[in-house]
Order: structure tokens, then C-alpha cells, then sequence
């Protein structure tokens, strides 16, 4: 096979074929998929979660994770945000022609890896091939569904005053880890993309306490973005302390050189949870225990003041509002 | 983080607010020229610290938001000509002009290019031999001598498609262009940091000598504009208006000499115009005779159609300290960051951009 994704790759022909069975299914190869039919068939019960998200980051390969990693992560994590199992997967690239194939490669291997953390099934896909110039190496579409258990009801509508807000780890890496590597822009930055499946987080979490009201991963638009969104749909007001909230040194530097706040840095393998208070304890022992939330702590509380305001009590003991980003902060990082 | 924390240390905050309002005995209006310094004080929540006699101004020490329409309606016209790549940093992107923005324009179908630093835009200038690169030279003493070095740097590798639009402005003629107008009586000065490390603190002994008003360089941690403040205070406090630095990790008296002679090498003083202010003598930065090749504006004919400022907006009043962001009618209801009106509410640095970000906390 050649060593280049040329045109003829999508075009239906013995080629495409060879793509798909050669490339493509092998590394998440699965019953369902293997039908090969038009849809995937498959059986399920109960209340569904169903989500979707295309992703185009600029680069594909980032310190930490790749473009397909982030396709798997990004999905999972959706569904696990709304309390859900997820299970079965949709998978479909679109690919610039010249794409290299050892690259497509490792990212379909990374697609798998990242798939076998989570637990979840690639059943359908697609693949497309575009002419040079109308995309940029590859773009990824993922969607997921998953099942909601008994009894779980998770919506960022849910909080209530009261609620303590736990936040799962640092911020900003992701976003400074692809920023890093962004031409132009190349400067020495120990920090690595967070990226990381959060559903045996979440699962964990759901064990330890029914009384998580709100969870969201604090992605484009970074956690003060999330918490803004919180007290706006629950119609809450929401205060956090800038101590609490873990900031990586690495991240940190990079903010001050770059000028940019990690409050709104997007994140790819964080969680912020909104929990009654007399679970706080219980839910952040059971965060702990899981690799992606060592550092899980809790930032503040929601509160009836001020209601659709997010305030933050500052390093130097004054406070200030924390809005919802505007405009472009960083462009595609996801 | 070491550098970063110890001058975030709450504890060392409050003993200054609190050494700050013991000394304090009298009203007193102080000023913060550049913009940074109006977001660390914004952000950190500064004014809260503060006993209520003592005021905070924010004056045009945001390079965007300074730059006239008429200046962004000709880098509009620029980059509307053939094959240009008009290179700039990402903040001029959004500010509105007479008409347009550089933003829509890209929109539109010009190559506009964010850059990091000149040497972004020197590098795009030389993969692009056919095509005139135009850098936007907007920024105050600390962009200057980057300019300056790019400049040079052309010069020396023969890059003739490289040119600037040189929009650079210097900071004590607008400070002492504000006092001489008398419509806000400050007391005293918090001095720029990034500024005065290029500059030094000479420029700034005409403002105590002469004008009677305490000047403090600040840096832009908050334990240092506390620091800044309180040393402002015990200058008003005790009459004795002087120059001071509480930024000595930055700032030496005598500023930066080798970038102040790249500066005079290329550049000469030129008028300028600002904002909310207008013309100001000798304010500007333009190229010199031998690298006029390099002048965006000279190399380019074009003709913008008459500048026009947007009704109601009440940036200029801002800019001099006259108004507070908050008493603009346009402020919150129809200007946001999302939809400006105005370049205050578009900057980073703007003061306006910072109200809305971190403001509504406190009335002052």
C-alpha cells in the first residue's frame, strides 16, 4: 500500500477497501463492526444518553494525547457528565488527501487504546478523503451512547445552594500542552495534555453518592466557562478560592508569558461536580482513589446570593467576578 | 512558582492595606497609566483593599485602544490591497474602526495574520518574497525597540517586501498632554512597569517637579501596585511629591540604554494621534530617513474614507479618566466585548474590557 492517503482512498474503490479492512477495523475490530453492514445492529435497554462532537485539532499529535485519543476521550466524557454508561461508539474521519499513512496508523491504534481504557465499542464508521487544502490532515467526528442507571439524574441545572464544587485536578493543560506546539508559538513546556477517559471516574463517583447533582468537564472555554454555566441553567450564584484551584507550574509560566488566565484554558480529563454537602467527603475519597483525580479537591460552593454569578475569592483576599470567556481564547484546540 | 507567588502572598497584601490605611489621612486620586496594571487591579480585586478616600483612575495606557480610527481604517486599506499580508498581534483583530475591523476584513478575504513577535512577521516576509508582508507597529516604549530590531534585521538580510505601519507611541507626552488639560486633578502617578524599564524614571521627574504629583513605578503583582500605592501615599501624605521606583526587580533609574539606542537609531519623535485626546506633539515614533523604504506608509497610497468615531461611545472620556467605564451609556447594554463599540471594551488591556471582565464587585 502506498504511504500516502491519495484521493482513490475514499473513493469506493478496491482501494477504500483495502483502507478500511487493512487500516481502519483491524485495531478495533468487534462483532458488531464486523457485520459490516450499512448501520450497526445491537440491542439495548433502559434510559439512553446519546451525544456527539467533530474534532479538528491543530496539530493531530500533541504532547500527551493525538487527535484520535481526544476523539474517544471527548465522548466518553460527554456521556459520563450526564451520569451515563457509555458503551458503543460512532467513528468518522476525514482525512486531507497526503495524510501519511504510518499517521493514520497510530492514531487508529491510539483510537483503540484510548477505547479499551474506557470500555467502550466502536460499532459504525466512515471514512472520507478530501482534497488537499479542504481540511487540515484529518478531522474526527465521534458519537457515543450510553445507558443512565436507576435513579441517576445529572444536569447542570441541578444545583443547589449548599452543593460543594469539587474540581478533579489541575487546569489548563490541555489547552497550553496543544498551544505549545502550535507553530509560531514553540516554547519549552513541561506540561502534557491532560486527554483521559473519565467514565470509572464518574462510575466511581455514582457509587460513592446519589446525591451528585451537576458534572461537567470544563473543556473549550476552560472551568470558568463550566461554572458560569452552572449558576445560569440552576439560576444559583456559585463562589470559589482562587487557592484551591490546582494550576500546574508549567501552565501557570505559560499563562503569565502568554497573558491568558488558566480559569478558561480548556481542559480534556478534568471534571467539576456539584455535590450536596454532607456527600462532599465521600464523593472526593472516591476521586481520589482513581488515576485522573488524585488531586480532586474542593473549590467552593454554591450559594443563593448572587444569582448567575460565578465570584472568586482572590489570592490576596478580595474578591472578584469570574464571566464567561468571550471570543476566540485559543482557536482550536479540540 | 518562584517570582510569581511571593508578590501574590496574601498576608504581605493585607499588612500593606492595612499600612495604607493608616497613613492615609486625606483624599487622594491616583492614576495607573497602563492598561496591564488596570487588569491586576481589576482582577485581584485591588480597590477593595483600599480605605474609600483613596481613588483609582485608569488612564490610556492601552496601546489598542489608543490607536486612532483613522490609523486602523488605513491598515483596513491595506490590507485590502493586492497580495498584501498585513502581520499584527491578535488584540488590533477585533478593534472596531470607522467602518470595518481588521477582523472582517480577514473575513472578507485579506490575509491578516496573528503574530507572536516581529520576528513571526520578518519570517513570513521572507517565505513570501513576492508578497508585501506589512507589520503593524502598534505598542507603546516596550514594543519599540522590537520594532526597531526587526527593522534592522530587514535591512540587514535585504527583506525588501517587509514594511511596517508605524503607529508606535511614547508614554510621558500623553501623561503630561492629560495634566496640561486639568480636567482630572490626580495626586499622584502609578508609573508603568514594562515601560519604565525601557525609559527609566527621568522622564517622570517633571511630572513631581513640575506639576507637584507623587510617582511610583509598579509592577504588576498585586503585593506590588500595594506596594506602589502606599509609597504614593506616604509621598502625598508627607507633600513631598518625588519619583520613586517599587518595581526594582524591573525598572533601573536609568532604563534600558541599549534598547533606548536601537529606538533612537531607527525611529524619531513624531506627532501622533491619540484617542479621546487628539494630536499630540512629538508622541509618535516613525521611521527615519534610511529605513523610509521600510515605512508602510509611505511605500502605500491609500485613502480610507473619512474617519468617524461611534455615537455615543465614550471611549476618549475613558481613556483620559474623565468617566468611568460604568457611566458610559453604551457600557454592559449595547457594547460587550462580543459586540464593541469601542476599543476600550476590545483590549485585553482595555479598561473598559476589564470592567466588564472582572468589575461589578465594588461601586468605586
Amino acid at each position: 500500500m502506498e504511504d500516502k492517503i491519495l484521493l482513490a482512498h475514499g473513493s469506493g474503490s478496491k482501494l477504500s477497501h483495502d483502507l478500511v479492512e487493512k487500516i481502519l477495523a483491524p485495531p478495533i475490530d468487534n462483532p458488531i463492526l464486523a457485520r459490516m453492514d450499512d448501520s450497526a445492529v445491537f440491542d439495548l435497554a433502559g434510559r439512553l444518553a446519546y451525544t456527539t462532537d467533530s474534532y479538528v485539532v491543530n496539530p493531530i499529535f500533541f504532547p500527551g494525547g493525538d487527535i484520535g485519543r481526544l476523539a474517544i476521550c471527548g465522548t466518553v466524557n460527554d456521556l459520563s457528565m450526564s451520569g451515563a454508561q457509555p458503551l458503543y461508539l460512532s467513528l468518522a474521519l476525514i482525512i486531507e488527501e497526503g495524510l501519511e499513512i504510518a499517521d493514520l496508523r497510530r492514531i487508529v491504534e491510539s483510537i483503540r487504546d484510548t477505547a479499551e481504557e474506557a470500555g467502550v465499542q466502536i460499532i459504525t464508521g466512515d471514512t472520507k478523503v478530501v482534497n488537499h487544502g479542504k481540511a487540515d490532515r484529518l478531522f474526527i467526528n465521534t458519537s457515543g451512547i450510553g445507558v443512565i442507571g436507576e435513579g441517576v439524574d445529572i444536569s447542570g441545572s441541578n444545583a443547589r445552594p449548599g452543593d460543594r464544587i469539587i474540581l478533579s485536578g489541575g487546569i489548563g493543560e490541555h489547552g497550553m500542552a496543544v498551544m505549545s506546539r502550535r507553530e509560531g508559538l514553540e516554547f519549552k513546556l513541561p506540561v502534557a495534555s491532560d486527554c483521559a477517559p473519565l467514565n470509572k471516574l464518574v462510575a466511581g463517583m455514582l457509587a460513592a453518592s446519589s446525591n451528585i447533582h451537576s458534572l461537567r468537564d470544563p473543556t473549550r472555554g476552560g472551568l470558568a466557562s463550566t461554572l458560569n454555566e452552572f449558576a445560569r441553567q440552576s439560576g444559583v450564584g456559585i463562589n470559589i478560592e482562587e487557592d484551591k484551584i490546582r494550576v500546574h507550574d508549567g501552565v501557570r509560566g505559560a499563562c503569565e508569558l502568554l497573558g491568558l488566565d488558566p480559569l478558561y484554558i480548556a481542559n480534556e480529563g478534568k471534571l467539576v461536580a456539584c455535590v450536596t454537602p454532607a456527600d462532599a467527603d465521600r464523593v472526593l475519597a472516591a476521586m481520589k482513589k482513581n488515576q485522573y483525580a488524585a488531586q480532586a479537591a474542593v473549590i467552593g460552593e454554591v450559594t443563593a446570593e448572587h444569582p448567575g454569578r460565578v465570584v472568586m475569592k482572590t489570592g490576596i483576599g478580595s474578591s472578584r467576578i469570574v464571566d464567561m470567556p468571550t471570543g476566540e481564547i485559543l482557536p482550536r484546540i479540540c | 512558582m518562584k517570582f510569581i507567588d511571593e508578590f501574590r502572598d496574601a498576608g504581605l497584601a493585607q499588612k500593606l492595606a492595612h499600612r495604607i490605611a493608616a497613613i492615609s489621612t486625606r483624599p487622594a486620586r491616583l492614576m495607573e497609566f497602563c492598561g496591564g496594571h488596570t487588569v491586576a487591579i481589576m482582577r485581584n480585586g485591588i480597590r477593595q483593599l483600599l480605605p474609600p478616600n483613596i481613588e483609582m483612575l485608569s488612564g490610556p495606557g492601552c496601546p489598542v485602544c489608543v490607536t486612532a480610527n483613522a490609523d486602523i481604517d488605513k491598515a483596513i486599506a491595506l490590507a485590502a490591497l493586492p497580495d498584501v499580508i498585513i502581520t499584527t498581534f491578535g488584540d488590533m483583530l477585533k478593534v472596531p474602526g470607522s467602518y470595518s475591523s481588521l477582523q472582517k476584513a480577514r473575513a472578507a478575504g485579506s490575509d491578516i495574520r496573528v503574530v507572536y513577535s516581529t520576528q513571526d512577521a520578518l519570517q513570513i516576509a521572507a517565505d513570501n518574497p513576492r508578497r508585501p508582508v506589512i507589520f503593524l507597529g502598534i505598542g507603546f516604549e516596550t514594543t519599540a525597540p522590537t520594532v526597531a530590531a526587526a527593522v534592522l534585521q530587514a535591512d540587514l538580510k535585504n527583506l525588501r517586501n517587509f514594511y511596517v505601519l508605524c503607529l508606535l507611541k511614547t508614554t510621558p507626552p500623553p501623561m503630561k498632554a492629560l495634566l496640561d488639560l486639568g480636567e482630572v486633578k490626580l495626586n499622584g502617578i502609578v508609573c508603568p512597569g514594562h515601560v519604565s524599564s525601557i525609559i527609566g524614571t527621568k522622564p517622570y521627574e517633571t511630572y513631581a517637579r513640575n506639576y507637584g504629583i507623587a510617582c511610583v513605578v509598579a509592577g504588576f503583582e498585586p503585593v506590588d501596585i500595594l506596594q506602589a500605592v502606599e509609597m504614593l501615599i506616604a509621598q502625598i501624605e508627607s507633600g513631598k511629591p518625588d519619583v520613586e521606583i517599587a518595581y526594582r526587580r524591573g525598572v533601573r533609574p536609568e532604563g534600558n540604554p541599549r534598547a533606548l539606542e536601537l529606538m533612537r537609531n531607527v525611529f524619531e519623535a513624531s506627532a501622533a494621534d491619540w484617542r479621546g485626546i487628539g494630536t499630540i506633539p512629538g508622541s509618535g515614533l516613525k521611521l527615519k530617513k534610511e529605513y523610509a523604504t521600510f515605512d508602510a506608509a509611505l511605500e502605500f497610497e491609500v485613502e480610507p474614507p473619512p474617519a468617524r468615531e461611534a455615537p455615543g461611545c465614550r471611549c476618549g472620556e475613558v481613556l483620559r479618566g474623565v468617566v468611568r467605564p460604568p457611566q458610559c451609556g453604551l457600557f454592559r447594554k449595547v457594547c460587550t466585548p462580543e459586540n464593541p463599540i469601542g476599543p476600550c471594551m476590545v483590549s485585553s488591556e482595555g479598561t473598559c474590557a476589564a470592567y466588564y471582565q472582572f468589575g461589578g464587585m465594588d461601586g468605586r
